[in-house]
């Protein structure tokens, strides 16, 4: 028996593990206390909650402890960290680095710090979404403070060499940032050996509950600061004020927990399914991988189907089969995704494009049953889709005087 | 977002796709929109000499559903009407007709720039001149 709906978006979130809800129920209810309550039961347990769930979530990035700053999700974090070290670092200078792939909650930030009066460098990707190393170092100048890359990209899965980066940020005297939220519980992250200084992630991309997330920030070898970027209580060592999430926190502990346990067996058995879903989707014609296939998340796909547009594609299935597009429709913009436009695909590939996330609970029939309903909406589409007629006549499209909009 | 049940009924049993020889002096071509944008249609429409109505209407669209629904309607209004009729039909009809969202109100402005194609490439290879429409992509 098939389950559905089949949920194949896991990179925009995933469910809550029953293991993470059961964890987090007595903190609504028995346990409701605030752990800035210093002097009664209710707030030493809350706060003893908050510890323990702190040092499950350090150790899955090989952190210490009192290196994660709790926070409201990884947006938060990553105005956090950027803001907070745009102000925290002013003397030293006003430079930031960051790529045209990155999350909006990392390039607004940017974008913000340059009214600021702050200088950004967005740095563009080779069509395999990874950056250019010699350009990176490149770009480093006396005033940068801040390199800001994402561990893996949300579109298209691709890990960038970050412990080349963190080289390069060390030999310049400049502060990394990554923005890890879809690899953190995903692959292996170590905060040491990769060379981060300060990293965002989320509970909600790892099984956990939504709204809540983490700051990791280094405490030493370099000791890094950032100013916080709301007043109140000095909760979390003064860098983020606001009555913790108690609930929320303790999932996100035990979500962290389950991953550090689970994710080598997870792994092995989500990219076998995401390879056959890849092959077998590779088969159509005129169907591409989009990004690099070597450097990627276990459990991301993303492919374009030429001459059949993604969201008419998704409506095919979309009541049994989530996944996303980069197609504008999708959107209230109608301009396509401008991480696999930055990866070099022309508009129309963008347009064609559907991402496939899998996840813990995708089961082999789901992906047996998605491999057939794509690849039968494809031909179906393509049987109405003009474009498709012409590239079978073998006219050249590009000389087509196209009416745009 | 979610589809009005008349989208996704001409989504899934789209009417009238297909194509028409396009060499026959009878027959009007539109193709609008750019593969860029996301959205391509082409609107075909076979004029009956005799009685001067449009005797059959295909279309093909790359796009959407919304824009897959907008063309299929267009080509069930078109058939049975004069030529002239024919460029009564208003885009707002279709958003009407289909429930289409403010998003998708391009897809509808799509299929009536289409007809005007189709009906100004028909007039063209008859001696016509071309209408010249305000305010439309067509060239």
């Amino acid at each position: 028996m098939i389950k559905f709906p089949i949920y194949l978006d896991h990179n925009a979130t995933t469910p809550c593990d029953p293991r993470v809800v059961e964890a987090m129920i007595p903190y609504f209810t028995d346990h409701f206390g605030n752990a800035a309550s210093r002097n009664h039961p209710f707030g030493w347990q809350a706060e003893e909650a908050v510890d323990y769930a702190r040092e499950q979530v350090a150790k899955l990035i090989g952190a210490d402890p009192k290196e994660i700053i709790f926070t409201s999700g990884a947006t938060e974090g990553d105005n956090l960290a950027i803001k907070g070290v745009f102000d925290m670092y002013a003397s030293k200078g006003n430079h930031i680095i960051t790529v045209n792939t990155e999350h909006k909650a990392v390039l607004d930030t940017c974008k913000h710090i340059e009214k600021l009066g702050g200088e950004v460098t967005y740095l563009s990707v080779k069509a395999d979404g990874l950056i250019d190393l010699q350009e990176l170092e490149a770009a480093i100048r006396p005033t940068t403070i801040l390199i800001a890359i994402m561990y893996a990209n949300n579109e298209v899965g691709v890990i960038q060499p970050v412990r080349e980066i963190s080289r390069i940020a060390r030999k310049h005297g400049v502060l990394f940032f990554s923005d890890a939220t879809q690899a953190v519980g995903k692959v292996p992250v170590d905060v040491i050996q990769d060379g981060l200084d300060l990293a965002a992630f989320t509970a909600h991309k790892m099984y956990g509950p939504k709204g809540v997330g983490a700051l990791y920030v280094r405490r030493k070898n370099p000791r890094v600061k950032v100013t916080s970027q709301m007043d109140g209580g000095g909760h979390e060592r003064g860098m983020r004020s606001g009555t913790l999430n108690v609930p929320g926190i303790v999932g996100f502990g035990k979500a962290c927990e389950l991953c550090r346990l689970e994710m080598e067996s997870d792994n092995k058995r989500i990219s076998a399914l995401r390879d056959k879903l890849e092959n077998a989707l590779s088969q159509i014609e005129e169907s591409y991988v989009n990004g690099s296939r070597e450097h990627r998340l276990p459990h991301v796909s993303n492919i374009s189907f030429k001459y059949v547009e993604g969201e008419g594609l998704m409506m095919g299935f979309n009541k049994e089969i989530a996944v996303s597009s980069g197609s504008a429709c999708t959107s209230a913009s109608l301009e396509p995704s401008y991480v696999l436009k930055a990866l070099g695909l022309g508009d129309d590939l963008a347009h064609s494009s559907l991402r496939f996330g899998l996840g813990r609970f995708t089961t082999e029939e789901q992906i047996d049953y998605t491999i057939e309903q794509v690849t039968k909406t494809v031909n179906h589409l393509r049987e109405m889709s003009p474009l498709w007629e012409m590239f079978k006549e073998g006219m050249d499209m590009d000389k087509i005087e196209w009416a745009h909009h | 977002m979610s589809y009005s049940e008349k989208v996704i009924d001409h989504y899934s049993n789209p009417k009238n796709v297909g194509t028409l020889d396009k060499s026959k002096k009878n027959v009007g071509t539109g193709l609008v929109g750019a593969p860029e944008c996301g959205d391509v249609m082409r609107l075909q429409i076979e004029v009956d000499d005799a009685t001067g109505l449009i005797r059959d209407a295909k279309f093909k669209t790359f796009g959407c559903g919304s824009a897959i629904a907008s063309s299929s309607l267009a080509t069930e209004w078109l058939k049975g009407k004069t030529v002239d009729e024919a460029l009564s039909i208003d885009n707002m009809d279709i958003v009407e007709e289909l429930n289409l969202p403010p998003v998708k109100i391009h897809c509808s402005v799509l299929a009536e720039d289409a007809i005007k194609a189709a009906i100004n490439d028909y007039r063209i290879k008859n001696n016509m001149e071309a209408i010249k429409f305000e305010g439309s992509v067509v060239h």
